[in-house]
């Protein structure tokens, strides 16, 4: 850090939100405040695609496939897509990889920042309208093809429940009950999901679910990466309860998806539903 | 006409030194102490919602004494510096050191310039490290002086005592019970030979930077029941 000393700016009050004060002291490092060319610019960089999540008694599972696409192109075959946003919630995000995760930091920061500030954390619906209007910043970049579209779940203190938002490009926010999905494949994760999904799952039933979900998704959408059994790459999935988020370790993930990778060697399409 | 009367820079700092001092002086005692698994801080106060002692980053807090608004302006100060440095650059460039260098030449720009009144401030600001040896903690006075403290400080209200008590009493590597145990007892140590106070759960402030804990956060603020579990 310089010598200077704290800038006056730093000094004078103001609100609890970082973002605004990252609007005033430094608007280059706003996602949304960077003019750019016309056209389309969609086809420029990595795209991250199908994000799912599940909600079980005591908590909410957040999940997503490893792949970045750029056209035909695999661009990564292991991105993180699924971060915390704070103790206890989650983000996951589909679109422009590079944007999404730039939003991602912003994102974290500004609660994080509120937390210190205020001595207190935000209400879940108040995360959730926060991530809303940072969407709502991209908007002019989300027409030129740079779109980004998070899924935000997390553990609701105050309801003692996990609790599922979705979001369009416009800032739009809905609360989802049950399950949801993003991304490139989440019509056929969601398909999938609408057969497995029951609400007396386990927190292990619902990783299952999500695993199971993913591969669907994988199964029809060549943006979904699927698991990816010679380099042992499977989804980065996160657990939040009332304890807190965490990620669920690789070895434990592994050994899910082998038991689904299993399951689909007798029956390529999974698990069949009761017909009534 | 009246000419200004001439005042020496030497008495002119001297004055404004006194100021601050006794502003400072007035309030109860902060310590901060160091333990095996990190750094506690430790004061009377009566209030659950004005902090003394706050996290500013993931390993760095800042515990104040004096006036509560300059204190708290200081505080969020800090907090966007932290925020700017890491979002800007990465998490591991937001250092202690870098953030009590702000805050000195902030107080000291403003002690040394005739306009404004001092602050009536001390501050500390604690990094806790990987390992014990790597643990840092800064001393703040009102003109912007630094000082590197070890094993323990105290600042503000009757510090002599209290530092005297944890000179005497100060274990290294004493584990987070014993060494709250000890800082209690200091902070109720009371001057011109009145009687020791014994300083209830309700009526303390306290907060660790635990290196031990999994997340990148470290600070955590100890409530009054997890306080009781531990004086026992």
């Amino acid at each position: 850090m310089g010598h200077a000393g704290l800038p006056p700016a730093y000094l004078t009050s103001g609100g609890s939100s970082f973002a605004d004060f990252l609007a005033v002291q430094a608007p280059e490092l706003l996602p949304g405040r960077r003019t750019l060319a016309p056209g389309q610019a969609g086809d420029l960089a990595p795209h991250g695609t199908t994000i799912v999540a599940v909600t079980f008694p005591g908590g909410v599972v957040v999940a997503g496939d490893r792949r970045a696409t750029m056209g035909n192109i695999i661009a990564q075959r292991d991105i993180n897509k699924v971060f915390p946003a704070d103790e206890f919630s989650v983000v996951g995000i589909a679109g422009t990889a590079g944007l999404a995760v730039e939003l991602v930091r912003l994102f974290q920061t500004e609660l994080e920042h509120y937390e210190k500030i205020e001595g207190t954390t935000l209400s879940m619906d108040g995360k959730a309208n926060r991530l809303a209007a940072l969407i709502r910043s991209n908007l002019a970049m989300a027409m030129q093809g740079l779109a980004v579209v998070p899924l935000f779940a997390g553990f609701d203190l105050v309801h003692g429940q996990g609790r599922i938002f979705s979001y369009d490009v416009t800032g739009g926010r809905y609360e989802e009950t049950s399950f949801h999905s993003v991304g490139s494949g989440s019509l056929f994760a969601r398909g999938a999901l609408k057969k497995l999904y029951r609400d007396d799952l386990s927190d292990t039933d619902a990783i299952t679910a999500v695993v199971q979900a993913l591969y669907d998704a994988a199964d029809d959408d060549s943006a979904t990466g699927g698991p990816d059994l010679a380099r042992r790459i499977f989804p980065v999935v996160f657990v939040v309860t009332a304890d807190g988020a965490h990620r669920v370790s690789d070895a434990d993930v592994a050994e899910i998806a082998d038991r689904v990778i299993a399951g689909r060697m007798d029956r390529p399409d999974g698990p069949a539903a009761a017909l009534t | 006409m009246s000419m200004p009367f001439y005042v020496s820079p030497e008495q002119l700092m001297k004055d404004r030194a006194d100021f601050a001092r006794k502003g400072i002086a007035r309030g109860r005692s902060v310590a901060v102490v160091q333990y095996a698994d990190g750094v506690l801080f430790a004061s009377e106060n009566p209030s659950q919602a004005l902090h003394k002692v706050s996290e500013i980053y993931d390993r760095i807090a800042f515990a104040a004494v004096g006036r509560y608004n300059e204190f708290e302006n200081l505080r969020i100060a800090g907090v966007r510096l932290a925020d700017m440095r890491g979002y800007a650059y990465d998490r591991r460039d937001v250092t202690g050191r870098g953030l009590a260098n702000a805050y000195a030449q902030t107080l000291g720009t403003i002690f040394s310039s005739g306009g404004e009144k001092p602050y009536e401030v001390e501050l500390f600001v604690a990094e806790v490290g990987e390992l014990p040896e790597d643990d840092q903690i800064y001393r703040l006075t009102y003109d912007g002086q630094v000082a590197d403290e070890h094993r323990f400080a105290v600042m503000g209200g009757a510090a002599e005592v209290v530092t005297a008590y944890l000179q005497e009493h100060y274990t290294e590597g004493a584990a987070l019970a014993d060494a709250l145990k000890t800082t209690v007892a200091a902070l109720g140590q009371a001057e011109n030979g009145d009687a020791d106070r014994e300083i209830e759960v309700d009526g303390l402030e306290v907060a660790v930077l635990d290196r031990t804990r999994s997340q990148p956060r470290k600070f955590v603020r100890l409530r009054a029941e997890r306080l009781a579990a531990l004086m026992t």
